[in-house]
Parts: structure tokens; sequence; C-alpha cells
């Protein structure tokens, strides 16, 4: 558990580059037989905020992520998102190759497992490359200068470059998961439970990186996680999740803080030490 | 008892159709890996099922075909495959690659400039480029439809950082087209430049994993590579010990059991006819060479 005592805001939200907002969910649902794993959520993300999904385990906090990042087609509702040339566009009515394009160049996504997020048995130079490949950078040197500056970025000794990951730590791994999807300084980054299954130390190293990743890249952010900490320490807004709805949502202080639904009340008490 | 009776070079003229029309799109999309239901043929995998059913599909009374196995017509693949034929379509067969119109080949592309009338069939082993990185066939079946080709890229990037260079020697990746990627199969880099605009209809069977692919007559063929480190067509620092060719692409053969060795040409049929012409190697000194010296 990490100490939230020492209190530690998240980041602060720069002004918006333009007052229309960046991503908009709307009615999002889905279900699995008759299991509805995700209903009616409705939000609106700005540019720079970042906003934490928060809830226990199967309440589809996950089902709601892969919705958002255009990896699960919605059963209901929509999702739009502000492109990098100022139009709004339903991600439902990209071609394929325009939203895999999306994905791996003005968003990123980290995994609770890297071994998702990265390739294992690939050097780490190459694993923060690859995006640079993909757009069609050319230049091997060039590429590899910056790979070099994003692991130096996230804390990970130049001299690392050629190793894969599979010889690194498991924060390790989760920090090169980030520097591969930072490389191409995407607006908005995805998490889903990113220090999980980490030691509480590693975690709060992590996630003090992330935070000033976080203010000086200006980006926004979506972060699933069960750990209320982890909310605490990264996030602008939280949405409580229970059973595929979102029972609250409001600034992550004043959730956590006074919370006003008692599910969310169980969580907090539950989760934080008195 | 009766000898076995086959059908015109082995495949009955429903298999013949099907995989003709697996060759025209293979043809129509250059580069593209079409599927097609592979028969099981007299022999096993190894020995280039694929490239022997493509070649029986294509093969006619009138044909003369080749068959080289790492250049050579001697080897045991070569002769089995060429002899296959011979008794199954009754074509006739040649070491020369002048008079083949059609060459089937392991390994390796004829010195000799191939010419319009003539098809060179390739056996290829695993044609996906991308399986090193991608085991996931849905996978990159999707990044060859999008053109996603970043993972290329991954790979020559990994040769460069481990061995300073693209080690790359065998099955370099090449850009069909300017638009579908392809794993040449065991052909060596060396190669990859005849590929380019060649005159010929070039054929590629893989027999286990059921995939045709083709390089029309005058298409463009690029070796993928960086800026800073371009595509370098692996070139021997010896020449022929036999033919004295300084252009060829050469085996390294151990002489004695002292461990001496040679180079010689890989491409046998450019080496013999070289040596018929007159060009004689270090090892191959004419009796006038020696006689002048003395
Ligand atoms: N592909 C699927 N098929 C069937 N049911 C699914 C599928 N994916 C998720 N579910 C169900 O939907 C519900 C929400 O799952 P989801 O993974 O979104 O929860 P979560 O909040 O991310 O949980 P956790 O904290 O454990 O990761 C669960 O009951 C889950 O079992
Ligand atoms: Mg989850
Ligand atoms: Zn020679």
């Amino acid at each position: 558990m990490l100490d939230v005592t020492v209190s530690s805001t998240a980041p602060t939200v720069r002004a918006p580059a333009n007052d229309e907002p960046l991503l908009v969910a709307e009615n999002l649902g889905k279900s699995y037989g008759r299991l509805a794993a995700c209903r009616d959520v409705s939000f609106e993300l700005y540019s720079g905020e970042v906003l934490a999904i928060v809830g226990e385990s199967g309440s589809g906090k996950s089902t709601l992520l892969q919705m958002l990042s255009g990896q699960l087609t919605p059963g209901t509702g929509s999702v739009s998102y502000r492109m990098r040339d100022g139009v709004t566009r339903n991600l439902a009515e990209m071609g394929e190759a325009e939203r895999r394009f999306l994905f791996r160049t003005d968003w990123g996504f980290v995994h609770q497992d890297p071994a998702m997020g990265l390739r294992m048995a690939v050097s780490a130079g190459a694993n923060v490359g690859e995006r640079l490949m993909a757009v069609g950078q050319n230049h091997y040197g060039k590429i590899r200068d910056t790979a070099t500056s994003w692991l130096e970025r996230v804390e990970i000794s130049a001299d690392r470059i050629d190793d894969a990951p599979r010889t690194y730590s498991g924060g390790m791994r989760q920090r090169l998961q980030i520097a591969r999807n930072l490389v191409t300084e995407p607006r908005l980054v995805f998490m889903d439970e990113p220090t999980g299954g980490l030691d509480v130390s590693v975690q709060a190293r992590l996630l003090d990186m992330m935070r000033t990743l976080v203010s000086e890249l200006g980006l926004s952010a979506i972060v699933v996680t069960h750990d209320l900490a982890v909310a605490r320490l990264l996030s602008h807004r939280v949405m409580v999740m229970q059973g595929g709805r979102v029972i609250e949502t409001g600034l992550t202080d004043q959730v956590l803080d006074d919370p006003r639904e008692p599910y969310t009340q169980l969580l907090v008490s539950s989760i934080l030490p008195a | 008892m009766n000898a076995p009776t086959y059908n015109f070079a082995y495949l009955d003229e429903q298999t013949k159709r099907m995989i003709r029309r697996a060759i025209l799109k293979a043809i129509a999309i250059p580069g593209y890996q079409v599927p097609f239901a592979s028969r099981e043929m007299p022999m096993p995998y190894g020995w280039g099922t694929g490239g022997v059913q493509v070649t029986a599909a294509i093969l006619g009374p009138v044909d003369k075909l080749k068959v080289i196995d790492q250049g050579s017509d001697d080897t045991t693949n070569a002769i089995s495959i060429r002899k296959f034929f011979e008794k199954t379509a009754g074509v006739a067969v040649t070491t020369n690659t002048n008079d083949a119109t059609v060459i089937q080949t392991r390994h390796r592309i004829p010195e000799a400039t191939l010419q319009a009338h003539q098809v060179l069939v390739y056996q290829v082993p695993i044609p996906e480029p991308l399986r090193f990185l991608e085991p996931r066939e849905t996978e990159t079946r999707r990044m060859h439809a999008l053109g996603e080709y970043g993972l290329i890229h991954v790979k020559l990037y990994e040769d460069i950082a481990r061995f300073g260079h693209i080690a790359t020697a065998y099955a370099y990746p090449v850009k069909v087209n300017a638009r579908y990627v392809m794993d040449p199969s065991p052909t060596p880099k060396f190669d990859n430049p005849k590929m380019n605009n060649s005159a010929a209809l070039q054929l590629f069977g893989a027999g286990r994993e059921k995939r045709i692919y083709a390089i029309p007559p005058y298409t463009s063929v690029v070796s993928l590579d960086f800026e800073d480190h371009p595509f370098e067509p692996y070139k021997h620092k010896a020449c022929c010990a036999l033919c004295n060719a300084e252009d060829s692409y050469l085996d390294e053969i151990v002489t004695d059991n002292k461990g001496s060795r040679m180079f010689v040409c890989s491409d046998t049929d450019y080496c013999e006819t070289r040596q018929s012409q007159g060009h004689r190697g270090s090892e191959n000194a004419a009796p006038y060479a020696e006689s002048a010296n003395a």
C-alpha cells in the first residue's frame, strides 16, 4: 500500500489548446450474453486531463477502456476523438487502417502485463524504435538516438539499449513500455492497471515518473486502476464503476475525501487506511 | 503388374486448374501470398513440394525443364525432381540456363540473365517475412493488408544493433511493386538485385504453408534497408578457382582432408559455360599458361 497521506496532488491541468473536448464517450455499453459488462457510460475528457476509472474486479473498467481505445467495438454508443488536425471524428466511422495508425501515433496503451505491450525477444532499442519505423523513419542512427534519450527519460540506463526486456525487472519493463508508447509524442495515453503486480517501492517510483511525464508533456490519460492511491496520485478526475455502470464521478480529491455514494465510501474505507 | 499411370505432370487437371488460378491471382497482385490447397506429393515437404506443384501446373509438353538446388543441377534434390518430371510429363530437360523455359530452383537465381520466355519457380519453405517477429497469422495478414511494415525494419534494426550491419544474408526482405513486402526465401541476398525488373516471370510455391506468390516480368523489387545502412549485395573477395569469374556467387569447397579450400561458382552451368569458353581459374590453369611460364 502506498502512503497517500503524503499529500501529492495530481499535476496541474494545462489550459486546453482548444475548448473542445479531446475525447467524448456517449452511452457506451457492451454486453456478453446476458451480462452487461458496461452500460450507458458518457463523459468528456479534456486536453491535459487525467481521468482515473476505479472499481472492484469485474466492474467493467477494462471493457470500457477497450471501447474507448477502439480495440473493442461498442455494443451501444460511440466514441469521438479530436484528431491532431482539430477535427473531431467518430471512431466507428474511421477505417481500420486509420484507427490503427491513430493507435500507434497519437495514442498510447500501457498494459498491466508488459508482455502484452512489449516485444519481449527484441532489444529495448527496437521496442522503442518500432513506432518510429512504423511511421516511416528510415535512419538507424537517428532512431537509436531517439530511443536512447527515451530510455534515459524513463530512467533506464542507455547501456541496456541492446538487451531484450525479458532480461529486465518488472518495473523496468513497465518503464520501457511507457517509453515505447511515448516516442511518437501521443496526446492521449490509456493505461490498464499500469502498476498492478509490482512491489510497493517499485510502484511508487513508477507513479512518480508517470506524474512527471504527464505534466512535462501535457499528456491526457485515462487510467484504469483498482488502487485508489494510484488514482489519487495521478488523476484530476475519478469515475467510480460498479456492475458496469458509472455510479459516481468528480474531482479526485472530492470523490476520495468525501464520497457521496455508499459503494464509494466502502471502496475508500476498505482501501485507504483511516 | 501394371506400372502406375499418371496424368501429365502427375497432378490431375482439376488440381492444376486450381493451382493456375492461384498463380494468376498471384501475378495480378505482385508479392501477395495467395493461399492454395496444397496437395500431398510423392516426396517430403523439405524437397520443395510447393515448387513442384507450381511447376506441374505450368508445364506443357514443349517445355524444357532445368532444376537446380544451391545453384547445382547435380544434387540429389535437383536430380530427383528433374527425373520426376521426365517420368511423369516426359518433358525435355536441360542443365543449360539459356535453353530452359522453366527453371525450378532452391536457393539460387542463375547467373545468366533470364529472358522473357522463361519462368523461374522457387521452392519456398517459409513464405511469411513477418513470421520471425509476429507469430500470429491473423495479425501478419492484417499487416500486409494495411501495409504496416514497421516490423520488418525492427528485424533489420536488430541486425545492426547486434552485428553493426545488416547481417541478414539469406531470405533478405524485399518490397514488390512498391506494395507488398515479400520473403525471397532461402535465396542469398546476392541474388536480390536479379529479381528486380527481370524479364522472366518469377513464381514462388510454399507446399507446407500452402502459399503461392509471384513477381510478374518487369516489376520493381527493392531490398529494404536504412538510409544510413543501405542494402549491399554480398560480394565475395575471391574469384572462382575454376573459371575465374568475379561476378558470381561462390561456394567454399574443401578439397582434401587437410582442410584446403577453394571458392567455385555455385551456379555449375555458368561455371562450365565459362570454362568451355576458355576462362581458367587458379585451380584449373591451362597447359599453355604453364608452358608460358616455363
Ligand atoms: N470477452 C468476454 N466475454 C465474456 N465476458 C466478459 C468478457 N470480457 C469481460 N467479461 C465480463 O465482463 C465483466 C467486466 O469485465 P472487465 O474485464 O471489464 O472488468 P474489470 O473491471 O476490468 O475487472 P478487473 O479489475 O478484474 O480487471 C466481468 O464480469 C467479465 O467477466
Ligand atoms: Mg481489468
Ligand atoms: Zn566458376
